[in-house]
């Protein structure tokens, strides 16, 4: 694993009004890592998720995605990054082959590139069956890999994932790790949040969210150590009970 | 009973919580009123125009002396060469041309008859057939100053009076005309939006198992809307009659009466819409699509219906608004009872009742 | 007679097109905490819709305290307590109001059954004139659930009332399942959470419209076919696929920490003596090699591949 930083962050805030959404979170993600990013609702993840994809400015702090500033580059971070979340993914009323093609146009590739790397998408998630099919009309599991699958479709530096599994049966939501690691392998940094404290393990490291700080940063093993757990679930739990916020 | 009174008191917390949905209950009213009222007007002012006169006699001069003095007219010049005309309207702006001819005062005195030829640009119609009244009018207004009671009888004596409305001013046309907008657009769009959006919210599913009557919830809507409605007719009335000095010569209580009936009206095309909307957005555009345009069109009060093809008015015919057009202006400008408009009346009164049956009863007691 | 009974019961939507479910039928004891897991679009919602009468099915009957769902609507939907997804609370409605609003529409009084909802209402009474709009998961969980109960149902329909809520709050919804049913009320939970599964008496397996399985946690478990084995080592993705290529193994799932597997036909120390040896020549180091319990996680992978 290459230990280029893709992220880095130095006390990162997000206020608003008096409330303190994101509290000076300071951490870094390295080139192809696998990273989690947990945290009970309300405890400042998706906050933070935003002003990394550059969705949101910051009030305090620095960070640097993909070497670009959060303040000043936040376009060009757009570019860099691919995002996937349970609310929006691919769009319902297109069918499989149209949401690529558009995607791939939205990223800046060539009709071209556009053609052979959907043929080799479509291939790799076994769905040239469902080519013309309109999106909606897939089952859930399929959808979140086909959009997976788009949102990496440009090789971009970093890919944010938002509870990407949610809902989704336990066979399709291996397979999507699969996709996962794959991307992974490929060197595209992964930086995902997720409900399943399965998942948890599956992330080189993860950092857990508190009422707006960063409780607990480090391997899924070194945190069981630290915390007398047997699993990530049994951490989540020590780390979350004492959490005083529950503002959504 | 007390269940229902819970749910209209939650419908009203539901209206005064959303400030956009305030926003829009109470503002547009107003704003509507005041554009109508104030900003647009199919009356032209103003117009330029361009005197030809070759008789320079006392008549002529009487004439132009009216011209002058009307708000509809502006004499941007004087011309003395036939010629020039075109050219005046060729360089624009000039919207009518007034040439009085040779002889003008000799001619009325002795022959009893007198020609005025207008020239008005018609690539505007509309504005040229206005123009062309108001001369005619003005023309119209001398001729009765000049015609001693005693005269012959060969004299063609042209009298027109405005009756109810003198000034012939637009807001008596408009305000009427915007109440039905009002309160058929306001009401059918808060309805629609407000019971999709329960569908959306899930509260409807949760509001549907449970003891109360589906037809409950609905009407329990109807109500603050109703209420609110009667409101805004009001805050509409006080605006028109205070600031754009509308008449309101017959009985209020009546007028209320039939305003009740447009409103229940409304609320059952708002129940209809969103029997089928499956969305807010759905349900906003389906109301606004489906009221502006009819309403617009073809209530009378933008366009009149008489000059429309008879096609069209008998689609009119269907639109509740214009029935209630012309009930209203019965009442506020003519100042007529109900033995006058029973007829709308109980066209209206059948329409209401028709759309609360057919919308009570395609009203869905399940999902899907 | 069961509190709730299904008889073959089907949906279809889009006339036709969509099988949402397929000749479903089970049954729910009166008192009994009863799951449906399975994943989104496995038919949960529309089996609960049914049952509240909020659907009718295709082909089949189902029953609620022995009424029809068919022709006896309206007595159901005055006894049942209803909880769909997405909370369904007025988000600009105070949690009192709310409450006292669910409690007129169901011709009663927050008073009346306060004894019922009170271990719940007490942990969100401190919010009672916040907007619900502005509550957490949790607390909007917590509501929605006394709304469900202020006038005593006989059963309670709760869909997927713990998604999207915090770990911690998950918990304690349980905790007061628990102590609801104690109360003598008959509970339909579904959840799309595997784990959640053991925190029922009975559960039903339910995937594509299809029952899987139905029976207790622990039966459910003990017909898992095959011994499981848990399996790990440095480097886990690799692993994944390396096992998958040994033709003895039968299947290879990850499971978090370790990767969980079952042989194709005889697991004895042999055979198992000779996968770590063949993963040692593939370079994996550190190898964590021990028999693991089933999981419903476990049971619902072997039965959807069972079913394919």
């Amino acid at each position: 694993m290459n230990r280029n930083i893709v992220i880095s962050t130095d006390k990162l805030t997000k206020r608003f009004g008096d409330f303190v959404a994101t509290n000076e979170i300071t951490f870094d993600v390295y080139e192809g890592e696998i990273f989690g990013f947990l945290g009970a609702n309300g405890a400042g993840k998706t906050t933070a998720m935003r002003m990394l994809c550059g969705l949101s400015t910051p009030s305090s702090g620095k960070a640097t995605i993909a070497g670009f500033d959060v303040y000043k580059e936040t376009e060009k971070i757009k570019a860099n990054i691919g995002y996937m979340s349970q609310k929006f993914s691919l769009y319902e009323d297109l069918t499989v082959q149209e949401n690529i093609r558009f995607f791939g146009g939205i990223y800046g590739l060539s009709d071209q590139k556009i053609k052979s790397k959907s043929n080799e998408l479509i291939q790799q998630l076994g769905m040239e069956k469902e080519r013309g099919k309109l999106v909606g009309s897939l089952p859930l599991g399929w959808k979140q890999k086909l959009a997976f699958s788009v949102a990496i479709f440009h090789e971009p530096k970093i890919v944010f994932l938002d509870e990407p599994t949610g809902g989704v049966d336990p066979v399709t939501r291996r397979q999507f790790w699969d996709l996962i690691y794959d991307a992974s392998d490929r060197g595209i940094t992964i930086f995902v949040t997720t409900h399943y404290m399965d998942e948890a393990e599956y992330c080189n490291r993860v950092s857990m969210m508190v009422d707006g700080y960063i409780k607990a940063l480090d391997t899924p093993t070194k945190l069981k150590q630290q915390f007398s757990a047997e699993t990530m679930d049994e951490v989540f739990f020590e780390l979350a009970r004492g959490a005083k916020r529950k503002a959504d | 009973m007390r269940q229902f009174f819970a749910f209209v008191i939650k419908e009203f917390y539901h209206v005064f919580r959303d400030p956009k949905s305030m926003l829009m209950l109470f503002g547009m009213p107003i704003m509507l009123i005041l554009l109508f009222g104030f900003a647009l007007s199919n009356e032209i002012k103003n117009s330029k125009i361009v005197i030809c006169d070759f008789a320079q006699d006392p008549a002529s001069q009487r004439i132009i002396d009216k011209i002058e003095a009307s708000k509809n007219f502006e004499i941007k010049k004087f011309l003395y060469d036939p010629r020039q005309i075109e050219q005046a309207f060729k360089e624009g702006n000039v919207k009518l041309v007034v040439v009085i001819p040779n002889h003008f005062n000799d001619d009325l005195l002795h022959l009893h008859k007198a020609q005025i030829q207008v020239i008005a640009d018609a690539s505007d119609p509309n504005t040229a057939n206005t123009l062309t009244n108001y001369i005619t009018n003005i023309v119209m207004d001398y001729q009765k100053e000049i015609t001693p009671f005693n005269d012959l009888p060969q004299q063609i004596n042209t009298e027109i009076r405005m009756i109810y409305n003198p000034e012939l001013k637009g807001t008596t046309n408009f305000v009427p005309g915007v109440m039905a907008l009002v309160l058929l657009l306001v009401c059918v769009l808060m309805t629609s939006v407000s019971i999709v959006k329960e569908k959306e919210k899930g509260t409807m599913e949760v509001l549907l198992v449970s003891p109360m009557h589906p037809l409950m919830v609905v009407i329990s809507k109807a109500v603050p809307y109703l209420f609110l409605s009667i409101v805004n007719l009001s805050v509409i009335l006080l605006l028109s009659v205070f600031l754009l000095k509308m008449p309101i010569n017959g009985s209020i209580g009546l007028l209320f009466f039939e305003s009740s009936l447009l409103i229940l009206t409304a609320l059952s095309l708002g129940l209809l819409i969103s029997n089928s909307a499956q969305s807010q957005q759905q349900a906003m555009l389906i109301s606004l699509m489906g009221m502006l345009i009819p309403v617009l069109l073809f209530t009378g009060f933008m366009f009149p219906l008489e000059n429309m093809p008879l096609p069209l008015q008998i689609i009119a015919n269907v639109v509740p608004s214009k029935w209630y057009y012309i009930i209203v202006k019965s009442i506020m400008i003519k100042g007529l009872g109900l033995s006058a408009i029973w007829k709308e009346t109980l066209i209206l009164l059948g329409m209401t009742v028709f759309l609360l049956t057919v919308s009570i009863n395609k009203f869905k007691i399940r999902l899907g | 007679m069961a509190d709730v009974v299904l008889n073959h019961i089907s949906k279809t939507y889009n006339k036709g097109e969509v099988k949402a479910v397929t000749d479903v039928s089970f049954e729910v004891e009166k008192g009994e905490l009863f799951g449906l897991i399975g994943p989104d679009g496995a038919g949960k919602t529309s089996i609960f819709r049914v049952l509240t009468t909020l659907l009718l099915p295709d082909a089949g009957s189902a029953s609620v305290n022995g009424l029809d769902v068919v022709k006896d609507w309206k007595a159901i939907r005055k006894r049942v307590g209803y909880m769909p997804g997405k909370f369904s609370l007025y988000q600009d409605l105070t949690v009192e109001e709310n409450l006292n609003f669910f409690a007129t529409v169901f011709n009663t009084s927050v008073a009346e059954n306060y004894d019922l909802i009170k271990d719940i209402y007490v942990q969100i009474e401190p919010f009672k004139t916040r907007r619900a709009g502005k509550l957490s998961g949790g607390m909007k969980q917590k509501l929605a659930l006394c709304c469900a109960l202020i006038h005593r149902p006989t059963v309670l329909f709760l869909d997927e009332p713990t998604t999207g809520v915090d770990t911690v709050s998950r918990k304690e919804f349980w905790e007061m399942l628990k102590r609801l049913k104690e109360q003598g009320i008959t509970i339909l939970v579904s959840t799309p959470y595997m784990d959640e599964a053991t925190l029922c008496e009975r559960i039903a397996l339910i995937q594509d419209g299809k029952i899987l399985s139905i029976d207790t946690p622990a039966q459910v478990v003990a017909q898992f076919p095959k011994n499981l084995y848990a399996i790990k080592s440095e480097r886990m993705s690799q692993l994944l696929r390396d096992i998958r290529h040994l033709d003895y193994i039968d299947s290879c799932n990850s499971f978090g920490e370790y990767h969980h597997i079952t042989f194709r036909d005889d697991d004895d120390y042999e055979i198992q003596k000779k996968l770590i040896a063949d993963l040692n020549h593939q370079n994996h180091e550190y190898i964590e090699f021990k028999a693991t319990p089933a999981t419903i996680e476990d049971c619902f992978i072997k039965l959807l591949d069972q079913h394919e």
